[in-house]
């Protein structure tokens, strides 16, 4: 672990340590990778309630009269379709159609936007955000990223727990977002609808101060603290990207098959920051896809950077992986030559200097059992 | 922490049992509850030598994947079959049904450069 000091801090961390949190470094951060187990917390999200501590996510605010038209031209969505309330995942990208992250975006009022931006690259995503300001004012960006405790509560129950505890709060629908409770603080208290588990469950925005009560509220109401474990097990399971490992700079959303969230043949937004090169990019043609991966054998874990093989030769690498709590298979994401992708395909997964057989499969690898009927 | 006193301990947190010419390994309760859900295991293969200090077996939880370090030098003559169905075992039953492999030692004197378990239970506590 890098020197503790040097780490950024979440304003929950006291009342995490006193859940049993383990701790890692995760993205510059101090964070739990896990309180009781990642198998019994994955559970507890997948079949009742869990809370995550997302506090390192960076919490952005676009206002004025130019915010929509900047917002269209530096995110990969259309933002214009958002009602106020609502919610859309998008990306931000450089130039060259590379992902600098992914994100999501909020309507709040009219002319007000609220921006969750990942962890690891809070700084930069500002960076370039401030690189991309009119000079003209009609813009205005606000960092709210440490004015912010934020706590993901995930899980069938999450809706009945959350009733439970602001029993006047309009509860928003899927991607939606909505006032927690009218404070008339400087720092409004909201709710979004919205996760990174696969299960029903919403995302709280709370100021700092109001931090600590609310995740001791949430434990009182019996709900189980999760870590960056079941996190990533929860996501994976679902074939959710995760930026750094499945999402960079060097890959693009149309290789990653974020293709839908890319408004490429929107006539109402012809130009965004990338989308020429993405559209040179379509118009060669891909040369390899982010695709879900499935051992065909009982395995190893799989984890990132494992290579995968075809016919007896490296042709990629996992960048994501995982032993899958509720599937009990082991699971992977990979970018592959186009060649390889199709659902079905044979492959190989090298773990430790041996091959196990794998093949091409779809997301998510789990579903809900009421999907399955 | 349960800390067997008819044991040996290597500082990696694996133990040995003694029993004739075998010699039993496993991991230590505080390992497995450091690891904590133990997800795979991979053993040694029979008839393998294995190094002290060295890397003898794979023990993999949700999260990471962790090097076994054989605690003495010698031949693996039997390895735990049950583990590749139930991995578990290590959390459970780390001293008895998690064992990992047996071996015959090559070297036995290596066996009292091990720690005692009351030198184990001062480095775990």
């Amino acid at each position: 672990m890098s020197d503790i000091a040097s780490l950024k801090h979440s304003p929950l961390e006291a009342a995490r340590i006193a859940a049993g949190a383990r701790m890692v470094e995760f993205g510059g951060w101090f964070m739990p990778v896990q309180y009781s187990g990642i198998m019994e917390e994955h559970r507890a999200v997948r079949t009742a309630a869990g809370m995550f501590d997302i506090s390192h996510m960076g919490e952005v605010t676009v206002t004025g009269a130019g915010a929509l038209a900047w917002l269209e031209n530096l995110l990969t969505n259309r933002v214009s379709k958002l009602a106020v309330g609502r919610g859309q995942y998008t990306l931000m990208l450089d130039e060259k159609g590379g992902v600098i992250d992914d994100l999501i975006i909020y309507r709040t009022g009219e002319s007000v936007y609220f921006l969750v931006i990942n962890a690891a690259c809070r700084d930069l995503d500002l960076e370039w955000m401030r690189a991309h300001l009119p000079n003209d004012e009609s813009v205005t960006l606000t960092d709210l990223g440490n004015d912010y405790a934020a706590i993901a509560l995930q899980g069938p129950d999450s809706e009945k727990i959350l009733r439970s505890l602001y029993p006047e709060c309009e509860i928003p629908k899927r991607n939606g977002m909505a006032s927690l409770s009218e404070t008339g603080g400087a720092i409004p208290e909201l709710v979004a609808r919205t996760g990174y588990t696969g299960e029903d469950g919403f995302e709280l925005f709370v100021p700092v101060a109001k931090g600590e009560t609310l995740w001791n509220n949430l434990l009182a109401a019996g709900v189980k603290p999760a870590g960056l474990g079941a996190r990533d097990t929860l996501r994976l399971e679902m074939g959710y990207p995760l930026n750094g490992s499945d999402l960079s700079r060097s890959r693009t959303p149309l290789e990653a098959g974020l293709g839908k969230f890319v408004a490429l043949d929107d006539p109402e937004k012809p130009y965004f920051i990338g989308s020429e090169a993405l559209r040179a990019q379509r118009a060669e043609g891909l040369l390899s896809l982010l695709i879900p991966l499935k051992l065909t054998v009982k395995g190893p874990p799989l984890r990132a950077h494992y290579p995968v093989l075809s016919g007896g030769s490296i042709v990629g690498e996992t960048c994501s992986g995982a032993l899958s709590p509720s599937i009990g298979e082991g699971i992977a994401m990979a970018y592959l030559p186009v060649a390889l992708t199709e659902v079905g395909t044979t492959l190989e997964i090298e773990v430790r200097g041996r091959l196990y057989p794998a093949s091409v499969t779809t997301v998510p690898f789990y579903k809900k059992p009421s999907q399955n009927s | 922490m349960n800390v067997p006193t008819d044991l040996r301990y290597a500082k990696t947190h694996e133990w040995i049992r003694i029993e004739g010419d075998s010699v039993t390994v496993g991991i230590t309760d505080h390992a497995q509850a450091e690891l904590t859900d133990i997800v795979y295991v991979e053993p040694p293969k029979v008839g393998a030598a294995v190094t002290a200090g060295a890397t003898a077996a794979v023990v993999e939880s949700v999260k990471a994947a962790s090097d076994i370090y054989s605690p003495i030098s010698g031949t693996v003559t039997e390895v735990n079959e049950e583990l590749s169905e139930n991995p578990a075992l290590l959390n459970t039953d780390p001293f008895g049904g998690g064992w990992i492999y047996k071996l015959t030692a090559s070297a036995p004197a290596e066996i009292e450069t091990l720690l005692t378990p009351e030198a184990y239970t001062a480095q775990i506590s």
